[in-house]
């Protein structure tokens, strides 16, 4: 079995105009930066981008937000994107923000073959209009279901040519449970390795989940708000 | 009257040893600074992190380590990495103790609005909506007034809602105060220098006093 493709390219060979994707990354950490790229080269347009945020105005999802390439954005939180804030506002692109938990756990849920799940996030308030509403144990929980993505588009650190992956760090954040539930599943790494190289009892995503990976070049790997402190600080 | 280190240090005293704590973005993350020695915490921070340190040193940040606020952090000896759910399965499940978080409107039911203002600003509601819901212990780090002069402790938020009836406790630059469950804000403490009296105009809301309000001691 080889799910290696030559890369980003070829990796989105089959994405469409107004196909749905989900994206992992938290802010630009763990962002599958070099498959945007190819989205963005590749000019496909109407999308609906499931993340939870959309990067910044020049770099990730900020790239296809600039070029109309979005047609809807679900994600929790806008902040510290001047660009989506103002499409947002002008009503120029559909946003729906649900809260983060919800976000992860729907994907999970998709990952996982469950049609619905039950968090007590967002009773009481807007994200809960429409929605049914059951009660446990005398707590109110909303139903949220799983999505459905046509593609699922994350960035590990490393990963075999079975699919199996590896992430570091915080860059783990949504890219497990991403790769878990698009129907097709496309993975970026940093290092490429032979099967056996990783430890079968560190895996973080099963190959199974994952159908084409490959191993992108010079990652950026930006940072959004760089904190430091002196060496003579304790 | 307290700045925002004072209101970090203040909220600070609130945190026990053993405690598993989310910080929000803001004051609330200013609060690590002041958490005392002997006090055994560990800060969860809700991209995925349990343990997390202090800012790296100067050149030794890395992009693969952020906290919620995407800021460059370190993780300590003994720390975890998990993904969103898991973390957001921790948060539900009750795991972490106390919750501090900033707020744009508090209600003296313990409703909180920090997300969104219709037509003007929207940053989403990011975590805080999970955290809010499933939370027993929140904390509200936020100034008393708003920039307009009007005060943020209202009967009821005007504001587009995170969480209802979740908010136990608020500290001010003004004040530290309770949101009693049968409703209303109960003053604890005044802040250094502060009035009865000068509280009493900031808050909108039902202020409730029972005698002699002490001095906050930070």
């Amino acid at each position: 079995m080889n799910k290696v493709v030559s890369g980003a390219d070829e990796a989105i060979r089959d994405i469409e105009d107004g196909h749905t994707l989900m994206l992992g990354g938290f802010g630009m950490c763990g962002l599958p930066e070099k498959t945007i790229l190819a989205l963005v080269k590749k000019g496909v347009k109407d999308l609906t981008c499931i993340s939870n945020n959309a990067g910044v105005d020049d770099f990730g999802i900020g790239l296809l937000l600039h070029r109309r390439q979005v047609k809807k954005m679900i994600s929790s939180y806008v902040g510290e994107n001047a660009e989506f804030e103002r499409q947002l506002l002008s009503g120029e692109l559909e946003v729906e923000l649900i809260p983060q938990g919800t976000l992860a756990t729907r994907c999970m849920a998709a990952g996982y073959g469950m049609p619905a799940i039950f968090t007590p996030a967002g009773i009481g308030t807007e994200v809960a209009e429409g929605k049914e509403v059951r009660n446990f144990n005398g707590k109110d929980y909303l139903m949220e279901m799983a999505f459905d993505a046509d593609f699922a588009i994350v960035k590990a650190w490393k990963g075999d040519r079975l699919g199996n992956l590896v992430y570091r760090s915080t860059a783990r954040n949504f890219n497990p449970v991403m790769a878990m539930a698009g129907k097709v599943t496309i993975a970026e790494v940093e290092e490429l390795v032979e099967p056996g190289e990783l430890d079968p009892d560190n895996i973080h995503t099963p190959g199974i989940y994952v159908h084409r990976i490959f191993k992108g070049e010079n990652y950026e790997k930006r940072i959004e708000q760089r904190t430091v402190r002196k060496r003579n600080q304790l | 009257m307290l700045d925002k280190e004072g209101i970090a240090k203040r909220i600070a005293k609130e945190i026990k040893d053993g405690y598993y704590v989310n910080l929000g973005i803001g004051i609330p993350t200013l609060v690590a600074n002041y958490i005392p020695d002997e006090v055994d915490v560990i800060l969860q921070s809700e991209n995925g992190l349990l343990g997390m340190g202090l800012f790296p040193f100067e050149g030794e940040e890395d992009p693969d380590t952020i906290n919620a606020g995407k800021q460059t952090i370190t993780r300590l000896p003994g720390s975890a990495v998990f993904d969103s759910a898991l973390s957001f399965g921790m948060i539900r499940a009750k795991k972490v103790n106390l919750t501090i978080l900033g707020a744009m409107e508090v209600s003296e039911n313990g409703d909180i609005a920090n997300w969104k203002i219709p037509g003007k600003m929207v940053k989403g509601m990011g975590g805080a909506m999970d955290l809010v819901a499933s939370a027993e212990n929140i904390i509200v780090a936020m100034q008393h007034v708003n920039k307009a002069g009007e005060s943020k402790l209202l009967p009821n938020c005007t504001l587009p809602l995170t969480g209802v009836n979740c908010v136990k406790k608020i500290v001010t630059e003004l004040a530290v105060l309770d949101v009693l469950p049968q409703g209303g804000f109960r003053l604890v403490e005044r802040a250094p220098g502060v009035t009865v009296e000068e509280i009493k105009k900031a808050t909108a809301g039902k202020l409730i006093i029972d005698g002699e309000v002490p001095e906050m001691v930070i």
